[in-house]
């Protein structure tokens, strides 16, 4: 069974494709990550999982509910924690969760009991009846989170919980949210940082281009990859002549399955080989071509390597790219509506 | 943090809708009076404004020769419902704003993902507040009015204006809130709020009866939604309340108090059904 399954979703903000038939099955009580870079089409997916917008063409099925039909029951099964925390100044975070339970029509009685449990729970008392205007980053966001629970949702969907935040405020998030799949609910976090993937999810998609191009459990995916990883530089700054050349040399080495240049890390090249039994060989194969070795380091597949190899470049890497691409005043009008 | 989550074990199940519906048009209206008593500068300002208006344009035309205006009313006395009714008018087309800022600020999204029964909770929360402020308004002005000497109205013409303002701050807030909703920005709104500010002002009875305008003036006057909310707050100070008699002589026949309220009353609803889609955006 399903808590959340999307069915090739489309989504173009003018001539930007947001989602390019994106599919995704959230299975029940599962934590499920979902990671790449900025822009890839994760808030958007998060956004139509939430029915603020509606995708171009697929389906939406939320908790066994076709989100585009009856959007409104969908919001009653479901938290959500947005990415930038809105919050009225003004409003202490205890009038805030007070208005919030009301718009979820929890009854006087409950709504009173649930917010003072939530307040203990998130460690709140000291500073909830003070005016949001004066909260730190992760005030707010444990304001947020609360709110977003204070409906006690079946799923819960959360977009990137703890960017900016210092590692205590991270590391309660954490869990806390651990704690809540424990007790059976089903979330769903965006995220562009691979130890929060690593350390909570048990289910997880990479996302770019507005599509999924690897889904799994970590240790899957880590598994299906294979091999040990060595990262090579025969100088500290290389050129694509180069690397070239080394590529074509290596490519050949007994025990040598795959070698991918990274244009990003200075050209150095990224080899998969079946194990360390390979080093001695491809130090070898440089000598024997007065190649030098500037750095040559060894390990195990990471999480990083999953997304190397799924989309051909590293997460920072597909980040500093985006930035660059990134047109901001789009975005803060598509986040509009 | 140990403590179970699930403590209260029944998720609420779905309620009456009706109920369900107070229940968010309560909480949304909190917040609004909430906002206002920890920043009352606006509520302040909003009152002093009209009273500025008031005092400086009745004594603009205090000299002006008696019988001048239909009735032998005093222009202070003429001008006491054209201000009320322009107050709460300006006060409804900004009510869009708020809403405009939360639409930037990212907090509407809450509101847009929490199972509200009926987004016209919005629109009502904005319209309970807004007319709380107009009739606030309204009584400083009556209430200054009357110092002047330019009378009062008594308790019956007091809930012919609450009744007549309560028509048009729908009408008016139910418009900005669909504008707030479709327009791209707050920049946008505000042109538009400056434009239909002043016109609306002027090419109505508020400052001048409809007998002293070029007749092309005089036929926007006698369509413009503000002169329909004016007469009757006038007639209220002219004496025995007689709603039944003609009050607007308009270019296309005359028109009975009644007929004002109705045509507000008509204004109203057209405009609330006309901005549900734009509250329903994309999503319902």
């Amino acid at each position: 069974m399903f808590a959340i399954e999307l069915q090739k979703l489309m989504k173009s903000y003018g001539s930007v494709k947001a989602l390019n038939g994106l599919t995704l099955n959230v299975p029940e009580g599962s934590l499920y990550g979902l990671l790449g870079p900025n822009g890839a089409g994760k808030t958007s997916t998060l956004r139509i999982i939430c029915t603020l917008i509606a995708p171009d063409s697929g389906k939406v099925t939320v908790a066994g509910i076709n989100a585009l039909v009856n959007p409104r029951k969908v919001r009653r099964e479901l938290g959500y924690v947005a990415q930038e925390v809105a919050i009225d100044k003004i409003l202490t975070g205890r009038e805030l969760l007070n208005l919030q339970g009301d718009l979820y029509h929890l009854p006087q009685r409950d709504k009173g009991k649930r917010i003072s449990e939530l307040i203990g729970l998130l460690d709140m008392g000291d500073w909830i009846d003070r005016r949001c205007g004066s909260y730190s980053g992760g005030m707010r966001r444990r304001v947020d989170l609360a709110s977003g629970l204070l409906h006690q949702p079946k799923i819960l969907v959360l977009d990137e919980p703890t960017v900016g935040l210092d590692i205590e405020s991270r590391s309660a998030i954490w869990e806390l949210l651990l704690q809540l799949k424990d007790q059976g609910t089903t979330l769903l976090l965006s995220s562009h940082y691979l130890e929060e993937v690593e350390t909570l999810a048990d289910q997880m998609a990479i996302i770019d281009d507005g599509k999924v191009i690897a889904e799994g459990s970590p240790d899957e995916l880590k598994r299906a990859l294979g091999g040990d990883r060595v990262t090579l530089k025969v100088r500290e700054f290389s050129n694509a002549r180069e690397s070239e050349k080394v590529k074509e040399l290596l490519v050949n080495v007994d025990g040598v399955r795959q070698v991918v240049i990274n244009r990003a890390q200075g050209f150095s090249l990224n080899l998969v080989v079946d194990n360390q039994g390979s080093l001695p060989l491809l130090k070898e194969k440089l000598a024997q071509n007065n190649l030098q070795i500037f750095a040559m380091t060894h390990s195990l597949p990471s999480l990083d390597d999953v997304y190397l190899q799924a989309t051909g470049r590293t997460l920072l890497d597909a980040e500093l790219e985006m930035t660059a691409s990134r047109d901001l005043r789009k975005e803060s009008k598509k986040s509009m509506r | 943090m140990t403590k179970s989550l699930i403590e209260i074990d029944s998720l609420p199940s779905e309620g009456w809708p009706f109920s369900e519906i107070i229940q968010e048009t309560n909480a949304l209206t909190r917040r609004l009076f909430l906002q206002l008593m920890r920043r009352p500068s606006t509520l302040l300002a909003g009152i002093l404004q009209p009273l500025i208006w008031l005092v400086l344009f009745g004594a603009l035309f205090s000299k002006a020769p008696d019988g001048l205006l239909p009735g032998g009313t005093s222009y202070g006395r003429f001008l006491g419902a054209g201000v009320i009714v322009f107050t709460a008018f300006s006060g409804a087309l900004n009510a869009g704003l708020p809403v405009m800022f939360d639409r930037e600020f990212g907090f509407l999204n809450r509101l847009l993902v929490a199972p509200l029964r009926s987004r016209k909770s919005i629109v009502f929360a904005s319209v309970i507040y807004i007319t709380t402020i107009s009739l606030l308004q309204s009584l400083a002005i009556m209430w200054t009015a009357s110092l002047l000497g330019y009378g009062w109205p008594g308790l019956g013409g007091l809930l012919l204006v609450s009744f007549t303002l309560l028509l048009l701050v729908f009408a008016v807030t139910a418009l900005s809130l669909g504008l707030a909703f479709a327009l791209p920005g707050h920049i946008e709104l505000i042109a538009v709020i400056f434009v239909a500010n002043l016109p609306f002002l002027f090419a109505s009875t508020a400052l001048a009866p409809i007998s002293f305008m070029p007749s092309w003036l005089g036929w926007l006057a006698a369509l413009n939604p503000l002169t329909f909310a004016i007469e009757p707050i006038r007639a209220a100070y002219a004496g025995p309340i007689d709603l039944g008699i003609v009050l607007l002589h308009a270019p296309y026949g005359e028109v009975s108090g009644y007929g004002c309220l109705f045509v507000l009353l008509i204004l109203t609803v057209g405009l609330f059904f006309l901005i549900s889609p734009l509250l329903n955006r994309k999503l319902a």
